[in-house]
């Protein structure tokens, strides 16, 4: 058994400069069209899409939504808010701030994703 | 003096003003660059009331008060969806269509599918949407002048587009840029200082609700005035139809893509679009009050016809004596300022495709530009001046659903879907084109059948608009060995801000 024990190997740092050199940043992958390139252009794309699929199901649903609810429920025009008619409240008013707002919301996030994709590119 | 000479002062007042601001423009004008788009170093804000003045039309500014005046609440779907077809334009294509690095809207084609016949048929169609687009607002000055000041209703569109080919033929898109963003001010004050004395009166004779008020048979009665759906038939789906065509055909009208490149960078135009809604939502809660005012104080124009001149005639109705007449000359010159402002836009969009598509090889740079703004006034005006009216604001509408069912499905599938061929394109833009041209020609030629067939023809996006897209989609499919050779480096440009340091490919030009 004794006879079979491995050599002992000293151990020392490793061949960092070398190490390193392995590592390609990211944009060169991206320019090189590598997979890996390909994996951080789409992670972009496909955050980008959700974030605008997403803001447009909002608007679909707030606010595409509207003419259903009438529809399904007449006796809704009679409401009233403020003394006005609720459709009118809606359509006329209510509706452009939160046009404004589901904006507001997808500009910021957008940004935030294109932070997100520049770190990851900076650190690399 | 009489209400007719405050009108010719204050439609004179804008041209001259107009002429005034551009010449500051003109002073900056030297570079191709400068024509087509300002060479690019707009302001998120000036750019902004550019935008917001260029489009707020005759349709926003005369056509919303009138429809909303006569067939209700149902109207307001066109004010709301004109402005959410911006937040649809913020979040599917403001920042790539900017980052792409085109001019034009055959630019971002061309580079995109990497294929002249996309690029010939886009040109073809912008030119079209154009021209119908054009024709309404040269139509719609010619009325207005008429109503307001009884002169012949072609020379309001000829003076129109006059002051508009000076502008645009001195300056370019550098001075069309100051002219529009002053323009967007002087809309929204022409709006709404009137509102204020209005809102005063109406306030002091007890505030009379319009939806209580029987207007007789002529329009729709107090109760179904109010109501979201309008009482014809298969009104869920005209009102659907609605939404789809002005939520989806903003972003394919060729003059409100050719401001994005005018931005400059991406992150840029997404703010400028933000300060857009935000402009336009505060704009487009004026129109539809004097819609309701006139339920009041004017319900005869409803059964004269003349219901898209409630804005011009409304203050001189509420307002006795030469208050009433001077803010009426106030309305007027807005309107004017709504004409101008619109055609200019679409005249740039309309002469830079022409000029480089049609005649670039000819003549070279900036003599093609001006050569290409002439046509691009000329036919339109010529249209207007021919046949007599259909409504502006159904005009505007049967526009917005050609785009909608043309370059809206380019732009959107060209941005998000790498796998969009060139034939793919082609075909979609077909039949989209092919179905809603086919269906805006029935509606003017007023040969469209009664009931389900009717309705299908009269609002046609709803159906239209999803072929396209599945048309596009399926025949890339079918065409894989089509897709364009440099779409991952086009993708990389579309979508990657611009201070990363990337290979972006070769930017159009």
């Amino acid at each position: 058994m004794s006879e079979s024990t491995p050599r002992r190997v000293r151990v020392t740092s490793p061949r960092t400069n070398a190490a390193r050199a392995q590592r390609v940043p990211a944009a060169r992958e991206i320019d090189a069209q590598t997979r890996l390139g390909e994996v951080y252009m789409s992670s972009l794309v496909r955050s980008q899409l959700r974030l605008a699929l997403l803001s447009l199901a909002t608007l679909a649903v707030f606010v595409g939504g509207t003419p259903l609810v009438f529809w399904l429920f007449p006796e809704l025009s009679d409401v009233e808010v403020l003394a006005v008619p609720l459709p009118w409240f809606l359509l006329a008013f209510a509706v452009y701030p939160f046009l404004f707002l589901v904006g507001w919301l997808y500009v910021r996030a957008a940004e935030r994703n294109e932070r997100a994709f520049t770190d990851v590119l900076d650190r690399t | 003096m009489t209400g007719a000479g405050y009108s010719v002062l204050g439609v004179t007042g804008v041209f001259v003003a107009t002429l005034v601001v551009g010449a500051y423009g003109w002073r900056f004008s030297r570079t191709t660059s400068d024509f087509f788009v300002a060479s690019r170093t707009v302001r998120p804000g000036l750019n902004a009331s550019a935008i917001g003045g260029e489009y707020l039309s005759a349709a926003s500014f005369l056509g919303v008060a009138g429809l909303v005046l006569a067939f209700g609440t149902e109207m307001l779907w066109y004010p709301v969806g004109w402005t959410a077809g911006y937040l649809v334009l913020l979040v599917l294509v403001a920042a790539p269509l900017r980052r792409s690095g085109a001019y034009t809207l055959p630019d971002f084609a061309e580079s995109r599918l990497e294929s002249r016949g996309v690029r010939r048929l886009s040109a073809l169609l912008v030119v079209a949407i154009g021209w119908l687009y054009l024709m309404p607002q040269f139509q719609g000055a010619g009325l207005a002048l008429a109503s307001t000041t009884g002169t012949g209703t072609w020379l309001g569109g000829v003076l129109v587009a006059t002051v508009v080919l000076v502008n645009v033929l001195f300056g370019g898109m550098r001075s069309i840029t100051f002219v529009q963003a002053f323009q967007y001010w002087l809309k929204l004050t022409a709006l709404l200082f009137p509102l204020l004395f209005m809102a005063a009166i109406w306030l002091g004779d007890g505030a009379v609700s319009p939806a209580s008020v029987d207007v007789g048979d002529v329009g729709v009665a107090g109760d179904s005035w109010v109501s979201p759906l309008a009482g014809a038939e298969h009104e869920l789906y005209t009102t659907y139809s609605i939404i789809i065509a002005t939520f989806l055909g903003t972003m394919g009208l060729p003059h409100v893509v050719v401001r994005f490149y005018t931005n400059p960078d991406g992150a840029a135009a997404r703010r400028t679009t933000l300060l857009v809604l935000a402009l336009l939502g505060l704009f487009y809660l004026l129109p539809p009050v004097y819609g309701g005012l006139g339920r009041l104080y004017a319900p005869d124009l409803i059964a004269s016809g003349r219901a898209e001149s409630v804005v011009l005639e409304l203050p001189a109705r509420m307002l006795a004596g030469t208050a009433g007449e001077l803010l009426s000359a106030l309305t007027t010159a807005g309107a004017f300022a709504a004409f101008l402002s619109t055609s200019s836009g679409l005249t740039v969009a309309v002469a830079g495709v022409i000029s480089q598509d049609v005649m670039g090889r000819r003549f070279g740079g900036v003599r093609a530009f001006q050569a290409g703004a002439v046509v691009a006034v000329l036919v339109p005006l010529g249209l207007a001046v021919l046949t007599e009216g259909v409504g502006v604001a159904q005009a505007v509408g049967l526009a917005f659903a050609f785009a909608a069912s043309t370059l809206c499905p380019l732009l959107v599938l060209g941005i998000w879907w790498r796998r969009l061929t060139d034939a793919g394109a082609i075909a979609g833009m077909l039949v989209g084109g092919g179905c809603a041209g086919g269906a805006v020609l029935a509606t003017l030629l007023g040969v469209g059948p009664e009931g389900w067939a009717g309705a299908l023809l009269a609002q046609p996006a709803a159906w239209t608009v999803p072929l396209a897209f599945l048309t596009m989609v399926g025949v890339s499919l079918a065409t894989p060995r089509r897709v364009p050779l440099h779409a991952a480096r086009t993708m990389v440009r579309l979508h990657t801000p611009e201070s990363v340091q990337l290979d972006r490919g070769h930017p159009p030009r």
